[in-house]
């Protein structure tokens, strides 16, 4: 069972008080996409032995949403941040990096 | 014949002895014995039967490991099968009963199967799958289902109590034995918290029974003073009766602590699972001993040696008088001596081995023993008990040199460190060739959040197999003096070229009898992978998990690959490591404790007046409230009529309600819902659809705007918790930038619906508002006050009737409700439960998300286009609805049906088409979304689905029943009352 810090509230949260979201970073398009611009909003997931980006929420908690950098394969956690921003900050990149030099994530490295 | 001995029992309190019964028949043992040892001590060898061939079975371990002796115990409510013998302590008046045999434990006819073993090979199962196919269902199915399953199933309802605990430590030990308690003190020393746990009831492991010497005195010593020590330490815990079920990911450990199945006690918890987060986890686990593969080797008194070693040091019981020690390794040489010193004989020790030597050997040569040498056993002889062995040489092929006369059997084929929780979580192992097991890689542990290794295993578990290394390993301080001990010669079938007949005798699995010669088979079948060979063979697949089969059959399976063992690697470890109680797991969530239950601010009114409940989510809702002497039918169709014709009570306290309220919160609105709530006047409502972004319907309700910055939104009463959840989601990760606040207020508020032609009459009679046409129209909302109460009231209608829902805050909800039912008196008013306001709606042809939607179903299906924006350039979903199969005239569309009969169509029903699919099925053309018997129109209404419907109406469809016959259905406009809502705006 993962535990995740919190960003917005600073609490060491076990699985059980989270609720995962799905895939960090997507990009919402809206009325005028094309389909296959649509089919890659809705469905098209990254699913990656390694580092990957993902959104919890702290559902059983402060009920915000955020952010985490976790590897799929060994469940370390390199970080977790704000769900307001639209890509990895430049911390968590650097500490993914210390860890996993040369990860690779969509276009982001 | 086994038997008490007339001295000694380390774990034995001889001055008090306890009455138990097995099979009904009187035993008696002493307190400290185990049901194991009070049953060979009692002279009881057979205690069960194993689960194919049905095979007589006596015990072969002392622990976790054993995996023929189990038992039904207790009764009633207490009644539990599968029960360990060797785990469970013997108090007074236990009652045991032995499984899978049938009519009694000594005659049982599924021996039977024993005798036709060559036709149940490996994989039986699968094979009677395949040819001739009506042999599955008619011979092999109704066989396989009465001979399966070991013990009964309990009847009654579990009369224990269990709990949970939480706990957070520095460093969680697993294992008492003498490498745990050292890691423990050790830990405890450097100031961290610690917590030790041991699954039996007896610190120290096998070290005292081993005749270990620590710091120059015994053992047992060494271990008070250690308990002692960490005992009057405040930053440690120590618990016995206290199992580590599995490690999980970032140090999350589960334990299960056995409070009372050794002294039961109905007011005390059975069961206690402790949910533990551990900065580090140390397993001190020791190591199993494994048995040797030989022909015979399950018959009643074949035991391993240390378990022979157990019973006689622990607890003064003999498992024969002439005891045959077979090994490859010097530590069963420990077994003849335990048995020596215990007055027993030894007429043998057959050692595979060419030229043993060592302290352990020539002690054992010293005290007179017969040591055979790169000697085998060829055959046990015997069928319910050891009569004798049939020596032959290991490198040979079973020619028999000689018998040898006795009545049991101490095998050894060295230990294999338990490893389990180390590879809960990912942990690798490497194989020691020289010590013949697998033992966990230093450099490949589990690690936690950080990506560092959180787990570490000291003692027998890491593979350090002398008192002196074990110390070490855990960073004692204590010493032991270094034991020379001859090498193990490994040795995975015996003798090594032993033929068919043998190997068909060799026992691998215990309880599910698997033998050396159904691994071999599937080997020749095809099966490389230890996995598959595994479910192909159930090896290992029994309740004690492989913990005495897995290395050895892995062994024999890599030799008939010709591959080396490390290459075959093992099947998956999995928590937990031997099995835990339902129980514990559910804790106290049970019963009335199992879920929150919530409750409305009337709800005590409702019980008092007769409501048949039905559970929404976790709230409780009235159905209908019962009369005297009348049918739920009867209530229901009641509660319409009285609501159609004079007025009704509705507590609609349980629809969601949540604040929107910022600048943005009409353009968050706009993309929340299907249609414009921004153009939404101060004082107004409008009905609104929300969508998902795959364009399906997922709520609906009614929003009120409350002021310029501020609408408040209803959502349907399962939808509350999940419509704010998805309101928050879109403003934090994606606008997050709007400046907009939500809360969900739902039980902040009691809501009461009054409906029906006298609503107005009863607002009137209770005062403090005008509530006529004029002062507030349909779909108005004002604040005001009701008999002196401040209230919010909307004019919105689920019924199509004069109807007006009454917000007041929740503690004032009970109040309100009294003085309208007071009021409403005067003029017929009765409440109204969930099923009479489902078919108040249907009437209408109003949508109910659930029953017209499923999640698949979007509102232009619904023909709810009049509720879609067309001016706005986006809301969640649209883009979704714009794709080519949700815009396809060919989809199932909502309209009403009316039988042709006037009776009512099941709910769910198909609409069948002309053709059959390819699965042989009648096409489809649609289903019944809602269905009822309508009070008002006298005959069966619903709402269904159908392809094009709309534009067949008048057609006549066929809908399927569940007696295979089909009812005709006329489709019609889904309106059945009322078209005009002439009754609403009045």
């Amino acid at each position: 069972m993962l535990i995740l810090r919190c960003p917005n509230c600073g609490i060491d949260a076990d699985e059980t008080e989270l609720a995962p979201g799905g895939e960090a970073h997507l990009r919402r398009v809206g009325p005028e996409a094309s389909d296959d611009a649509f089919e890659g909003y809705l469905f098209h997931r990254e699913n990656p032995r390694g580092v990957h980006f993902e959104r919890w929420r702290h559902a059983a908690g402060c009920g915000k949403w955020f952010h985490a950098a976790r590897c799929t394969q060994t469940l370390e956690v390199f970080g977790t941040y704000s769900a307001q921003v639209t890509d990895p900050p430049q911390d968590i990149r650097d500490a993914i990096t210390a860890r996993r030099p040369g990860w690779r994530w969509r276009d982001i490295e | 014949m086994t038997t008490r001995l007339a001295r000694g029992g380390r774990l034995l309190n001889r001055g008090r002895a306890l009455e138990f019964t097995f099979n009904g028949k009187r035993m008696t043992g002493y307190q400290g014995d185990t049901l194991a040892s009070a049953l060979l001590g009692a002279g009881q060898r057979l205690v069960g039967r194993s689960f194919k061939y049905h095979r007589p079975r006596g015990l072969v371990a002392s622990g976790a490991e054993e995996p023929n002796a189990l038992v039904n115990l207790g009764e009633g409510g207490t009644f539990e099968p599968n029960q360990r013998a060797t785990t469970q302590e013997l108090y007074d008046g236990l009652a045991a009963e032995s499984q899978n045999h049938w009519p009694s434990l000594e005659f049982d006819v599924g021996v039977a199967n024993n005798y036709v073993s060559r036709f149940l090979p490996a994989g039986f199962y699968y094979k009677t799958f395949i040819n001739p196919r009506p042999a599955w269902k008619h011979l092999f199915e109704p066989f396989i289902r009465q001979s399966a399953g070991l013990g009964r199933a309990p009847k009654e309802r579990d009369a224990d109590v269990y709990e949970h605990f939480h706990v957070h430590v520095d460093c969680l030990v697993i294992g008492g034995g003498i490498a745990g308690l050292a890691a423990a003190l050790k830990a405890a020393e450097a100031g961290r918290e610690v917590l030790l746990i041991e699954q039996t009831a007896h610190w120290g492991g096998r070290a005292p029974v081993d005749g270990a010497v620590i710091d120059g005195a015994e053992a047992d010593a060494w271990v008070k003073n250690t308990v002692e020590t960490l005992e009057g330490m405040e930053n440690v815990r120590i618990r016995t009766r206290c199992m580590g079920v599995g490690v999980y990911d970032h140090g999350y450990v589960l334990a299960y602590e056995r409070l009372t199945d050794h002294d039961p006690h109905p007011d005390l918890p059975r069961h206690r699972l402790w949910k533990i987060r551990a900065s580090e986890v140390i397993t001190a686990t020791g190591a199993l001993e494994r048995p040797l593969s030989f022909a015979g080797n399950d018959v009643p008194g074949v035991m391993l040696a240390s378990a022979v070693r157990d019973y006689v040091v622990n607890w003064a019981v003999s498992p024969g008088d002439r005891t045959v020690v077979v090994t490859n390794n010097d530590d069963a040489y420990r077994t003849a001596i335990a048995l020596k010193e215990a007055g027993l004989e030894v007429p043998a020790v057959i050692d595979a081995r060419t030229a043993p030597e060592g302290p352990l050997v020539e002690r054992v040569r010293a005290l007179g023993v017969r040591v055979e040498t790169g000697r085998a056993v060829a055959k046990v002889k015997g069928r319910a008990k050891v009569e004798g062995v049939a020596m032959t040489m290991q490198a040979g092929e079973g020619a028999v040199l000689e018998v040898i006369d006795c009545d049991a059997v101490a095998m050894s084929g060295g230990w294999s460190p338990v490893v389990h929780l180390w590879s809960h979580c990912g942990g690798k192992l490497v194989w020691d060739d020289a010590q013949a097991f697998f033992r966990p890689d230093p450099e490949k542990a589990p690690t936690g959040a950080d990506g560092q290794p959180f787990v570490r295993v000291v003692g027998a578990a890491n593979g350090a197999m002398t008192t002196a290394d074990v110390l070490a390993d855990a960073g004692a301080d204590a010493q032991a003096a270094p034991e020379a001990a001859g090498p193990i010669e490994p040795v995975w079938i015996m003798p090594q070229g032993a033929g068919p007949e043998l190997r068909s005798k060799m026992w691998l699995d215990y309880q599910n009898d698997v033998k050396v010669s159904d691994v071999q088979l599937a080997a020749r079948e095809g099966y490389e992978s230890v996995e598959h060979t595994k479910r192909y063979t159930t090896l290992g697949m029994a309740t004690d998990q492989g913990k005495l089969s897995n290395i050895n059959g892995l062994a024999v399976l890599s030799r008939s690959l010709n591959a080396e063992i490390p290459q075959v690697g093992t099947t998956t470890f999995r928590p937990p490591y031997t099995p835990i109680s339902f129980g514990s797991i559910a804790g106290q969530a049970r019963g009335d404790m199992f879920q929150p239950l919530r409750r409305t601010p009337m709800h005590a009114w409702h019980m008092a007046n007769g409501a048949h409940w039905e559970p929404v989510g976790h709230w409780r809702r009235p159905y209908c409230y019962l009369q005297p002497a009348e049918t739920v039918e009867e209530a229901v169709q009641r509660e319409v009529k009285n609501t159609r014709e004079a007025v009704g009570l509705l507590d609609a306290s349980t629809l969601g309600k949540i604040v929107v309220k910022g600048p943005d919160a009409g353009r968050f609105l706009d993309m929340l819902y299907t249609n414009m709530m921004s153009t939404l006047k101060p004082g107004r409502c409008r009905y609104g659809l929300m969508c998902n972004e795959n364009g399906f319907l997922m709520d609906d309700g009614v929003v009120a705007r409350i002021d310029e910055d501020t609408f408040l939104c209803h959502t349907t009463t399962g939808g509350a918790e999940h419509v704010h959840a998805h309101m928050e989601e879109w403003l934090q990760t994606e606008w997050w930038d709007w400046q907009v606040y939500t809360a969900n207020v739902t039980e902040h508020y009691a809501q009461i619906g009054v409906v029906g032609p006298h609503a107005r009459e009863v607002l009137d009679l209770v005062g403090g508002m005008d509530v006529s046409k004029e002062a507030m129209a349909f779909m108005d909302w004002q604040d005001g006050e009701l008999g002196g109460l401040p209230v919010r009231v909307f004019r919105i209608s689920f019924s199509g009737e004069l109807s007006y829902e009454i917000a007041v805050k929740a503690g004032y909800g009970r109040a309100l409700w009294d003085m309208l039912a007071e009021a409403g008196r005067e003029v017929g008013m009765m409440p109204y439960g969930t099923e009479a306001l489902h078919i108040l709606r249907a009437e209408k042809g109003f949508i109910m998300i659930g029953d017209e939607t499923d999640g698949t179903v979007t509102p232009q299906d619904l023909c709810l286009d009049w509720a879609i924006s067309k001016k706005k350039d986006d809301y969640i979903g649209k883009r979704g609805q714009a794709r080519s199969h949700l815009t396809d005239p060919e989809r199932w569309k909502l309209v009403g049906l009316e039988t042709v009969d006037g009776s009512v169509l099941e709910d769910g029903a198909y609409a069948v088409a002309e053709g059959r699919n390819a699965n042989g099925q009648r096409n489809v053309q649609g289903r019944v979304t809602s269905t009822y018997r309508s009070p008002t129109l006298g005959r069966g209404i619903a709402m269904g689905l159908i392809r094009r419907g709309p534009e067949r109406m008048g057609e006549v469809v066929e809908f399927t029943r569940t007696d295979g016959t089909t009812t005709r259905a006329k489709i019609v406009q889904p309106v059945f009352f009322d078209p005009e809502g002439e009754k609403q705006n009045v």
